[in-house]
């Protein structure tokens, strides 16, 4: 199967196609994480995005039934320099192209990713098309040019869901709880807390480690109204990540205004985005975003560096935040904004994926400073 | 935490002569830690005692001390120089070794020395069995079960919490002889006996056998702030049980979920943490149960490692540099990345390609040794490639090697024993993987067989059906995408003539008409996300090129590839000093070398680093990409020099002494010829084709004679033969003759002096560099002899003698850069034996002992500069004694006879330095680990050619008060001139006997020259047992003479230890 990526400035690649027969457009990004393209798959912030992997080799390990992120597939598309053609890893139970049929995702390979890597790095990300539908050339290049531009763009309430939900992990019990396994510090769970959850496009791996750490968690859509939250009697709310603008969010920036005088806040990613509008700053995009999971970020409260797993086009401005404002992480490598919080409030945020899912553990004690100020709000009551 | 201003004087230990398990990567890694720590201001003191390293260079430390990693020198030194701290954690386990014995002794307390990078504590729990094993239990990671034991009962009741299969592995055996794996009670009951009995301890370790476990390695960096990150995941191509320094590895990790690999970093992290490595690189070894995941910690380096050189070339992240900077206070995020130079180290390198590393071992060395691989490592070297693909990489790996190409497997080979090959870990068993891969066996199959990842073998499967698909082609219907994808999986130019049925200039030449040539991509450890500011490049077939070539004047270096015997960190010394010289004289530098453990694969060693094979196709595309003004071949050994003639054919312009001269100083008709014009003398000698030719020869110049494969390294397959039945022998087993590669006669000089001279040459002026007197007799192969500088009984006449030829033949053979000639001193007549118009072994040992730069100087010289402009005299002189002493692998091949022979069998060489003879090779003893007793009892035993020398060599050892023991012929003999002599039983006279005698360490030195012509059961018994209770073996009399100097120095003075940077001056000075 032929297939061919078109970017909006007329580059094209030819290559193999694999997986679904199909024709998608969207912003293209690439990925720096050498292991994880399930979880990235599964990642409702790529939503809008086909990816590109800059680890050549995709597909050894096959795919499994534990380490999906969410529901389903996200990203539009998925370019890969070599589709691993056998499967090996004793959890696996299909291969790559399996698995995008199956969600009728297209996907591209034997082309030179790295040329289009350094192509995205050097003139931002742009939209693009890839089809393995025997396209023409030119079309691909029109439709890529005729994609949504991700500025201004709400995907958030498109991915998120339907209902509210209680929070029960399926796959609780499976290989490898993660809270466990970075040897989480027990003594600060509580089973008594409420965490609503807001749902702009979220991971299981950010609920596994909050149930882990004892939290009861209640999902809600990214549209509740913040009385309908507090209604239901959290001790603290969390954002999730998610894809899209974070600017277009109108509702939900106001929600959370309302929220951040009332509970302790901790968001993530779209999350945290959305949580420096609603204390008042500014986000703007970033020229080719952060997507890997080796992104070294100081947390400047502690001096400590944490490698991290990062997903997002959008950041926060520095400059934008108010007075009552702080920031408290900063990426090491471009020095944009990668955590803040109140100076008053028990409501901050990070950019990144303290979840990981993948990547690196290094964060993930943030649950557990989240749960803790939970419990310091709760004694205060 | 910016750098620590308490600290002002650093000393850095190196780990020494090349050996097996400790090569080049510690010249890396000890050479970037000297730059690192120089560059931040401090005052660097350096001990390393072996001299063809980089690292020993006089310019890169304050104080450079070639002497013995000996704890008494060490100690000497640091207490002359009151250094403020030693970092042991660059040079292997020698330094790490040392410093722990040093701290425990109370030397670094009592003077106040701070050991840097890791603590005392840290390096014990790391090194220490049982304490890592609690360490590990009390962060919840398993290791496997296991205990040491000393009898059969004891083992016995370890079984069941050990349980089978279980790894029996006796205490201090060369090579783990006497154990094996057990998978029930009747073959534990055996084998755990065996073991016993084979300890010299008694004791032997009972382990569960996870043999067939994925094996990993994940390299870590972790800061004085605690900042932890990992450099680089490393996959073992061969499972568990295969020692990870003989296994072809992989990175990164290839069959790990992001789920899996994250457990294994988070458990990477407890145990740096654990073990307390406070900064610096550490390595850990991981077991995985491919049918569950169960994970086990095998191992820890609390230092950097021969992994760590491989993850740093695997990554561009250099862990040794960033390392000695994390030694000194710094943190992560203040260390800036060479590459990107905007993003900082605290980060974790990402890859955008797969890397192979294959090892090369050298069995054919030792014949009679067991060419298994298990858990002690016997390769001698290491080639790394770098491909989009797996399949790219692995194909380039092997053609690194400069092995054969395809994968033939020897004609005849049944079923069975193709299973037994396959399930046996070989050298060779990735062929015979490929060769049933080729005859329909399975992936399932050969998992089960193997225990090798499926993924791995369905990419070799891969492989071998392009290999069927290629042969079915011819070049006319091959076409250009197929061509494009054939060059994509990895297969040479060559490989592809071969199955094709066509030449390989003619696969190029298509190549070329169609458009499929390679390009270049940088390795800038993140993937593409920044821009790389450091043209460190290898080779794909895909769109984009990346080298970005300047127009500056420039010059290529072709390296020496892996290491092997015979060729080693002498040549990669040599082209490292090339690239600095030129670069220094304004020219771009190109470096081509695939040798991962090397100083030269140093992205910061040249202006350009190519990490690809050696080989014609690949240097070719190199420079037609570059368009140098000049190509050097002369630096790297024989890799480069093998393809002179092609690349000086293609139009590639070669600098210094022209190939031709090269050539015509290996032919040994043409060259023949020249010595008669020139009127030097040569032994008799004649070239041969078949059995009948090489008798006739032999016939004609008289046994004994000397043979050997023309165009070889390292004396391979060189013997000497005594009669024809031998000469028939060899020509019809051990060699393949050809009318292209005859095999040579050369009559045999016996008793004959050697001697090696090095000179520079502009093709005007002759600069004798240093003229070498050889311990060892002719007949031993120069790099197994220790080597005298200046020569100690060579006569005025043959001196000015071996002058003359050296200048004549320089001139001769327009000899542009650096010479070596051997020659031998026969019945008062000098004869050349050899002239290798090219860098040789001891450039650096002479280099260092004259303080003169000879390869930077040669490599001046290629590019047009003359001898006067380096103000040199005729002739370099050093004022003291300086001697080479090379180190030897056998205690890692059991069965094989130690003793030196024609075949080059060394590893690795030390210098050691003194103002007298027998001072500077005690000096070279003690560096080389021979420790020489100042009494005791001395076995002596020599055959019937030196028995004239017995009564001298047994009066100077009774002189210093030792006792003599020998056999009853010895005893006879010495009787005979009155001297006293106890008599010991041979192996089979009697007992107690002389491996008794040894085994109860009555024994202080063996002296034991070989027997004749073949050495016998009972002197292989005598030599094996002194090896493995570590007495000091003497198998040559002018070794036993050398020795005897040597030990009257260590009984009549001490030890003096100075810097290299002090002899200079004081030579300058007199």
């Amino acid at each position: 199967m032929e297939a061919i990526l078109a970017l909006e400035d007329g580059r094209v690649w030819r290559g193999q196609g694999f997986g679904a027969k199909a024709e998608v457009a969207g912003e293209v990004v690439f990925n720096t994480s050498m292991t994880g393209y399930q979880e990235i798959l599964t990642d409702p912030s790529y939503s809008g995005q086909i990816i590109t992997m800059t680890y050549p080799l995709i597909g050894n390990y096959g795919l499994n039934n534990e380490d999906a992120e969410s529901r389903t597939v996200f990203a539009e598309g998925f370019i890969v320099r070599e589709v691993s053609r056998t499967v090996s890893n004793w959890r696996a139970n299909e291969s790559l192209d399996q698995y995008l049929t199956r969600h009728g995702v297209p996907g591209i390979s034997e082309i030179d990713t790295r040329s289009l890597v350094r192509h995205i790095r050097e003139r931002g990300s742009m939209r693009g098309c890839l089809s393995t539908e025997d396209t023409a050339e030119e079309a691909v290049v029109t439709r890529a040019r005729n994609a949504p531009q991700m500025v201004g763009l709400d995907l958030a309430s498109s991915v998120t869901c339907k209902e509210p939900y209680v929070w029960r992990d399926a796959q609780a019990e499976a290989y490898g709880s993660p809270t466990l396994l970075h040897g989480a510090d027990l003594s600060v769970t509580s089973r008594m807390l409420h965490v609503v959850a807001y749902d702009f496009g979220l991971k299981r791996n950010s609920l596994r480690n909050m149930a882990a750490l004892g939290c009861r968690i209640t999902v809600v859509p990214a549209h509740t109204t913040a009385e309908r939250v507090i209604a239901l009697k959290p001790d603290g709310v969390w954002l999730s990540n998610g894809p899209g603008d974070p600017e277009p969010l109108k509702s939900v920036i106001e929600n959370l205004k309302i929220l951040c005088e009332r509970f302790p806040v901790f968001g993530i990613c779209l999350g945290h985005q959305l949580m420096g509008l609603a204390l008042g700053g500014k986000t703007y995009k970033l020229p080719f975003g952060h997507h890997g999971g080796n992104q070294p970020v100081k947390d400047l409260t502690t001096g400590r560096i944490e490698i991290t797993a990062q997903n997002h086009g959008f950041a926060v401005d520095a400059d934008s935040l108010p007075a009552d404002c702080e920031v408290t992480h900063l990426n090491l490598n471009d020095g944009t904004v990668e955590g803040l919080r109140h100076r008053t409030l028990p409501v901050y945020s990070v950019q990144y994926h303290p979840e990981a899912g993948p990547g690196p553990h290094d964060a993930a004690h943030l649950f557990e400073r989240f749960v803790t100020a939970m419990k310091a709000a709760k004694k205060t009551k | 935490m910016p750098k620590r201003t308490d600290l002002h004087k650093i000393m850095i230990l190196g780990s020494g002569p090349i050996v097996i398990g400790q090569a080049c990567e510690f010249d890396y890694s000890g050479t970037q830690a000297c730059k690192a720590l120089r560059s931040e201001g401090f005052e660097t003191i350096l001990v390393n005692s072996n001299p063809a390293t980089i690292m020993t260079d006089p310019e890169l430390a304050d104080r450079t001390y070639i002497e013995p990693l000996t704890v008494e020198c060490v100690r000497a030194i640091i207490e002359r120089e009151r250094p403020d701290a030693v970092l042991p954690t660059v040079g292997g386990q020698t330094a790490l070794n040392l410093a722990v014995a040093l701290a425990e002794d109370g030397t670094l307390d009592r003077l106040g020395v701070e050991l840097i990078g890791a603590k005392l504590d840290a390096i014990k729990v790391a090194e220490d069995r049982l304490l890592f094993k609690h360490a590990m239990e009390e962060i919840g990671l398993a290791m496997p079960r296991s205990g040491y034991v000393g009898s059969l009962d004891e083992a016995r009741a370890l079984i069941g919490v050990v349980g089978y299969p279980t790894i029996i592995r006796p205490s201090f055996t060369l090579g783990g002889t006497g154990g094996g794996i057990a998978f029930n009670g009747e073959e534990f009951d055996e084998i755990v006996l065996r073991a016993l009995d084979a300890s010299p301890t008694h004791e032997t370790l009972i382990e569960q056998s996870i043999i067939g476990w994925k094996e990993y390695e994940l390299e870590l960096m972790r800061d004085v702030s605690d900042n932890v990150v990992i450099i680089c995941s490393i996959e073992n191509f061969d499972p568990m049980g295969v020692h990870t320094g003989d296994s072809i590895t992989v990175a990164p990790a290839q069959t790990l979920t992001d789920r899996e690999y994250q457990v294994m970093r988070d458990a990477a992290i407890k145990v740096i943490r654990k073990v307390g490595v406070e900064t610096g690189g550490s390595n850990i070894q991981f077991a995985l149960n491919p049918s569950n995941g169960d994970l086990m910690v095998i191992e820890m380096n609390p230092r950097v490692s021969r992994s760590s050189a491989l993850a740093s070339k695997a990554t561009g992240f250099p862990i040794a540099k960033i390392a000695a900077k994390l030694s000194v206070g710094y943190t992560l995020d203040e260390i800036p990345n060479d590459i990107t130079r905007k993003t900082p180290a605290s980060f974790e390198p990402t890859i955008d390609y797969c890397v192979v590393k294959i090892p090369k071992w050298a069995f054919e060395k030792f014949p009679n040794s067991d060419a298994t691989l298990g858990t002690q490592m016997k390769s001698v070297g290491e080639a790394m490639a770098i491909g989009r693909t797996f399949k790219e990489a692995f194909q380039k790996g092997l053609r690194s090697l400069e092995s054969r190409s395809g994968f033939r497997v020897p004609d005849g080979l049944d079923d069975a024993e193709l299973r037994r090959r396959l399930t046996v870990p070989s050298a060779e068993r990735v062929y015979f993987v490929m060769h049933a891969l080729e005859r329909g066996y399975s992936i399932d199959e050969l998992h089960e067989l193997t225990r090798i990842d499926p993924w791995f073998l369905d990419n070799l499967l891969q492989i071998a059906e392009c290999e069927k698909e290629i042969a079915k082609l011819t070049l006319r219907t091959i076409g250009p995408g197929r061509l494009k994808r054939f060059k994509q999986m990895g297969f040479s130019d060559q490989r592809i003539a071969q199955l094709t049925g066509a030449a390989e200039a003619e696969v190029r030449a298509l190549r070329k008409s169609l458009g499929v040539s390679p390009v270049y991509k940088r390795v800038d450890t993140c993937g593409a996300e920044f821009e790389s500011h450091t043209p460190y490049l290898y080779s794909t077939y895909e769109d984009e090129d990346e080298a970005d070539s300047s127009d500056r004047k420039k010059i290529i270096i072709l390296g020496s590839g892996p290491n092997r015997i015979g060729q080693g960190i002498e040549f990669d010394y040599c082209c490292c000093h090339a690239a600095f010289a030129l670069k220094e004289a304004g020219y771009e530098t190109i470096m081509v070398n695939c040798n991962p453990e090397t100083v030269s694969t140093d992205y910061d060693t040249s202006d350009r680093l190519y990490f690809e094979p050696i080989t014609f196709e690949d240097v070719m595309e190199i420079v037609e990409h570059e368009q140098p003004q000049g190509v050097i071949v002369q630096f790297g050994g024989q890799t480069p020099l093998n393809l002179a003639m092609r690349l000086l054919a293609a139009g590639v312009p070669i600098i210094g002494t022209s190939p031709e001269s090269i050539d015509l100083a290996e032919d040994r008709k043409r060259f023949g010829k020249l010595l008669r014009e020139l009127d030097i003398p040569q032994p008799p000698n004649g070239a041969a084709i078949s059995i009948e030719e090489a008798r006739a020869v032999a016939i004609g110049i008289g046994y004994p004679v000397l043979v050997r494969p023309s165009y070889v390294l390292g004396g391979r397959a060189m013997q000497i033969v005594y009669d024809e039945s031998t000469l028939n022998n060899y020509m019809t087993y051990a060699v393949e003759a050809s009318p292209e590669h005859p095999v040579l006669i050369d009559s045999f000089l016996e008793d004959a002096d050697e001697i090696d001279v090095d000179a520079l040459a502009d093709g005007d002026r002759v600069v004798i560099a240093g003229i070498q007197q050889h311990i060892e007799e002719a007949g031993i192969h120069s790099g197994d002899s220790s080597c005298v500088l200046p020569p100690f009984s060579i006569s005025r006449d043959h001196l000015d003698a071996m002058r003359r030829y050296t200048r004549e033949l320089a001139k001769a053979l327009n000899v542009i850069g650096l010479m070596n000639i051997q020659f031998a001193i026969s019945q008062g007549r000098v004869y050349v034996l050899e002239v290798n118009p090219r860098a040789s072994r001891t450039v650096p040992f002479v280099s260092k002992a004259t303080g003169h730069p000879l390869a930077k100087i040669a490599s001046l010289l290629m590019v047009g500069h003359k001898l006067s402009q380096f103000n040199l005299p005729d002739e370099l002189t050093v004022d003291r004694f300086y001697i080479k002493s090379p180190v030897f692998p056998f205690v890692k091949f059991p069965g094989v006879d130690p003793i030196l022979g024609p075949e080059m069998r060394s590893t690795g060489e030390v210098m050691g330095i003194a103002e007298a003879f027998g001072g500077a090779f005690l000096k070279a003893q003690l560096g080389a680990g021979t420790r020489l007793p100042r009494e005791g009892a001395v076995f002596i035993s020599v055959n019937d050619q030196d028995k004239r020398s017995l009564i001298d060599l047994g009066q100077s050892l009774l002189d210093m008060g030792f006792t003599l023991v020998g056999t009853r012929g010895t005893q006879r003999r010495l009787a005979a001139g009155n001297l006293p002599c106890d008599f010991v039983y041979k192996v089979n006279e009697g007992r107690p006997n002389i491996v008794d005698l040894i085994k109860s360490k009555k024994i202080d030195l063996v002296i034991n020259t070989p027997l004749g012509r073949a050495s016998f059961y009972d002197e292989r018994a005598i030599r094996r047992a002194a090896m493995q209770y570590s007495i000091p073996c003497i198998t040559t009399l002018t070794g036993a003479a050398a020795a005897v100097a040597a030990i009257r120095s260590l009984r009549e003075e001490d030890i003096q230890v100075r810097s290299l940077q002090e002899y200079h001056a004081q030579a300058a000075a007199r």
